[in-house]
C-alpha cells in the first residue's frame, strides 16, 4: 500500500479502462463531450470567461486603477458592480482581474503538464529502478501541503506572479504523473507500441508519437480539473494579501472586500462570482470529457 | 516504511527554502526585528557558521527534537506558539469533518439510487457548484445572508465579546460561534465525498453479489445500506485521509473570514509581521499532520479491508 493513494480527482474521474482502445475510436471524444449537457454548459462558461479576458479593454467602462466615482457606491448603471473604498470601478477591475487569474492558471497548467506528463511517461515506459525512484519522489511531492508551501515561499522570496506560478507548478504535478504512468504502463505492451519498437523507432519517438497522443485525453481531464484548482488557490493567496501587488486579480479584489463586508456586499460578491463561473466552466468541461471517455 | 524518506524530504524542502531565500538564512529561522546578540545565538544554535552539509545535519537534529526555530515577535519557541493555536483549528476541522460525513453519505445514496435521474442531476450539479466556489466566498456570503441579514448566528470569533460564561453556557456559546465556519469548511468536503459515495455506489451496485442479494429477495433499502454501502465507502475513507492538507488550508481561510482564533489567524498575523519562523513552522506542522493522517488511513484501510495487507 503506498503512503498516499490517488486523490479524489484521479480516483473518481480518470477513465481507467479507456487506455486500451486504439486512438482512432476515440477521435470523436471532443464531439461526444460537447454533446453532453454538462459539456455544453462548460463550453459556454469557459467561452464567456475567455471572451471577457480577451475583450477586457473593450468592455471595461473605466481604468481599473483610476478613481472613477464616489467611494463604495452600490451597483448602478454607471458602475454595474459598484465602486470600492477608493472609488475605483469594480466591473472594470473584475474584467482586468480575469487576465491575471487566467494567466497564472494557464502558466501553472503548462508547467504541470511538462513536469507531470514527462515524469509519468518516462517512469511508465522505462519501468524498473528509474520508475521506482521517480514514483518515490512523486509520493513525497504529493504529501507536501501545496497551499502552505506556497505561502512560505512567497513570504521568504517576496510576492510576484513568477514565484506564484513556479511554486504552484512545482507542487501540482504528482497526481498527473501518477495517472500518466499508470496508463503508459498498460499501453506499452500493446501491439502498436511493440510494432513501433520492432520497426526501430527510438524511445523518444515512441514516447512522443505513440504514447503521448494516447494518454492525452486523460491528461486533458486532469489539466481541466487542475486549471480550476489553481484559480481557487490563486484566489486564496490573493485573499491573504499574497498576490502580486502590481497585478489586479480576482483573489486580490476578494481580499480587499473582507474589510467592507458589512457596508459593501458587492465588493465580495462579484469577484467571487467571477471565480466560481470560471472554475465551474473548466470543471464541467473536464467532467464531460471524462464521462465521454469512459463511455457513460 | 516509506515514512522516513518522506519526512526527510519535507525537512529538506524546509532547509532549501531557508537557504535559497534572498538574505541571511538566520532571518528565516529567527525572524526579523532581532538584535545582533540574539542573531549570533541563533546562528550558533543552528550551526549557520559551519559548512552546508553540517548545517543540514544540525538542522535535521534540531527538527527531530521539535526545535522549529524561535519567533522573535512572540518571544517564544515556534512550536510552542503553533501548538497553542492547534486546539481551536482541530475543533473547527474535526467538526467540519463530522458535518461532511453526515451530509455527504445520505446525499450520495440519494443520488446513486437512480443515476441520471432528476435527484441525481440536482445533487451532482449542486456539488459541482459548491466545489467550484472559493471557500472564502462561501464564508463571506454566509456571513452576509445568515448572520448579518437574518441575524441567526454570530459571525466573528470563538466566544461572545466580554463573555465570562463558564460551564454549559460557555460550551453553547462556542458551539453557536462554531456552527457557521464549520459548515462552510464542510461544504467543500461534502461535494468531494458526495461524488465519491455516488460513483462508488453506482459501481458497486452493478456487481454480482448485489445481483445475488436482489435475487434472494433482499429489500432494496437493505441492499443499498448493508451490501453496497460498506464497500463503496472504502475509497471515501482513503480520500478523507488524503484531504487533510486541503482541509487545513481551507480551515486557515475560514478562520480568517470568521476571526476564529486558530492556526489560520496565526498565519495571517505572521504574514503581516513577517514572522518567517512561524510560517515555516506551520508548513512543518501541517506536513507532518498530513503524513500522520495518511498513515492512519492506510492502517484503518488494512484493518477494514482484508484484501489489503502490509507486506
Amino acid at each position: 500500500m503506498p503512503l498516499s493513494t490517488p486523490e479524489f480527482a484521479s480516483a473518481d474521474l480518470a477513465p481507467a479502462g479507456s487506455a486500451h482502445e486504439p486512438l482512432s475510436t476515440r477521435r470523436s471524444s471532443f464531439a461526444t463531450t460537447v454533446s453532453l449537457p454538462s459539456g455544453r454548459a462548460g463550453l459556454i462558461l469557459t467561452g464567456l470567461t475567455l471572451a471577457v479576458t480577451i475583450l477586457a479593454p473593450a468592455l471595461a467602462t473605466a481604468d481599473p486603477f483610476a478613481l472613477s466615482g464616489p467611494p463604495l457606491v452600490a451597483p448602478s448603471l454607471v458602475h454595474p458592480m459598484g465602486t470600492d473604498a477608493l472609488g475605483r470601478d469594480l466591473f472594470s477591475g473584475v474584467l482586468y482581474g480575469a487576465r491575471t487569474s487566467l494567466f497564472v492558471a494557464s502558466a501553472v497548467t503548462m508547467l504541470t503538464f511538462i513536469c507531470g506528463a514527462g515524469i509519468g511517461l518516462i517512469a511508465g515506459y522505462r519501468g524498473g529502478v528509474l520508475d521506482d525512484l521517480l514514483m518515490r519522489v512523486t509520493e513525497m511531492f504529493q504529501v507536501l501541503p501545496r497551499f502552505f508551501l506556497v505561502i512560505v515561499a512567497i513570504a521568504l522570496f517576496g510576492a510576484g506572479l513568477d514565484r506564484i506560478v513556479l511554486a504552484l507548478g512545482l507542487t501540482s504535478w504528482p497526481v498527473l504523473a501518477r495517472v500518466v504512468r499508470a496508463e503508459v504502463f498498460s499501453l506499452r505492451r500493446i501491439e502498436f507500441v511493440r510494432a513501433a519498437e520492432s520497426s526501430g523507432a527510438s524511445g523518444v519517438h515512441v514516447l512522443w508519437h505513440e504514447l503521448l497522443p494516447n494518454v492525452m485525453p486523460s491528461v486533458a481531464v486532469m489539466l481541466g480539473l487542475l486549471f480550476g484548482q489553481v484559480l481557487l488557490v490563486e484566489a486564496s493567496l490573493g485573499f491573504l494579501g499574497l498576490g502580486d501587488p502590481n497585478a489586479l486579480s480576482w483573489g486580490v479584489l476578494a481580499g480587499q472586500a473582507q474589510g467592507f463586508l458589512r457596508v459593501a456586499w458587492w465588493l465580495a460578491f462579484f469577484p467571487g462570482l467571477a471565480i466560481t463561473v470560471a472554475v465551474l466552466g473548466s470543471n464541467l468541461l473536464a467532467d464531460a470529457l471524462a464521462a465521454s471517455l469512459s463511455g457513460r | 516504511m516509506q515514512l522516513v524518506p518522506t519526512v526527510a524530504g519535507i525537512v529538506l524542502v524546509g532547509f532549501l527554502l531557508i537557504h535559497l531565500a534572498p538574505g541571511d538564512p538566520v532571518l528565516a529561522l529567527a525572524g526579523e526585528h532581532g538584535d545582533a546578540q540574539y542573531y549570533s545565538f541563533m546562528r550558533q544554535r543552528f550551526g549557520l557558521d559551519e559548512p552546508l552539509p553540517q548545517q543540514l545535519a544540525t538542522y535535521f537534529r534540531r527538527v527531530a527534537v521539535g526545535d522549529l526555530g524561535f519567533s522573535y515577535v512572540h518571544g517564544r519557541a515556534t512550536l510552542q506558539v503553533i501548538m497553542e493555536r492547534a486546539p481551536a483549528t482541530l475543533l473547527l476541522t474535526g467538526t467540519a469533518l463530522v458535518f461532511a460525513v453526515l451530509f455527504a453519505i445520505p446525499l450520495g445514496i440519494l443520488a446513486a439510487r437512480r443515476p441520471h435521474g432528476a435527484r441525481d442531476i440536482g445533487i451532482s450539479a449542486l456539488a459541482l457548484g459548491f466545489y467550484s466556489a472559493p471557500i472564502f466566498w462561501l464564508g463571506q456570503l454566509s456571513i452576509l445572508v445568515i448572520a448579518l441579514h437574518l441575524g441567526l448566528l454570530p459571525v466573528h470569533g470563538m466566544t461572545s465579546p466580554g463573555s465570562a460564561a463558564a460551564g454549559m453556557s460557555h460550551v453553547s456559546d462556542v458551539m453557536r460561534h462554531l456552527a457557521l465556519p464549520a459548515l462552510v469548511l464542510a461544504s467543500h468536503e461534502i461535494t468531494v465525498l458526495v461524488r465519491l459515495t455516488r460513483s462508488g455506489l453506482i459501481d458497486e451496485l452493478t456487481r454480482d453479489h448485489i445481483r445475488t442479494a436482489r435475487a434472494k429477495g433482499v429489500r432494496e433499502r437493505l441492499v443499498m445500506l448493508h451490501h453496497a454501502l460498506p464497500r463503496a465507502l472504502l475509497p471515501v475513507l482513503t480520500v478523507v485521509g488524503n484531504r487533510a492538507g486541503h482541509m487545513l488550508a481551507g480551515a486557515a481561510i475560514v478562520e480568517i473570514v470568521f476571526g476564529w482564533p486558530g492556526m489560520g489567524r496565526l498565519l495571517l498575523t505572521s504574514l503581516q509581521t513577517r514572522d518567517a519562523p512561524i510560517l515555516l513552522g506551520l508548513f512543518f506542522v501541517v506536513s507532518f499532520t498530513v503524513i500522520l493522517f495518511n498513515l492512519v488511513t492506510d492502517l484503518l484501510y488494512a484493518a477494514i479491508d482484508p484484501r489489503v495487507r502490509f507486506r
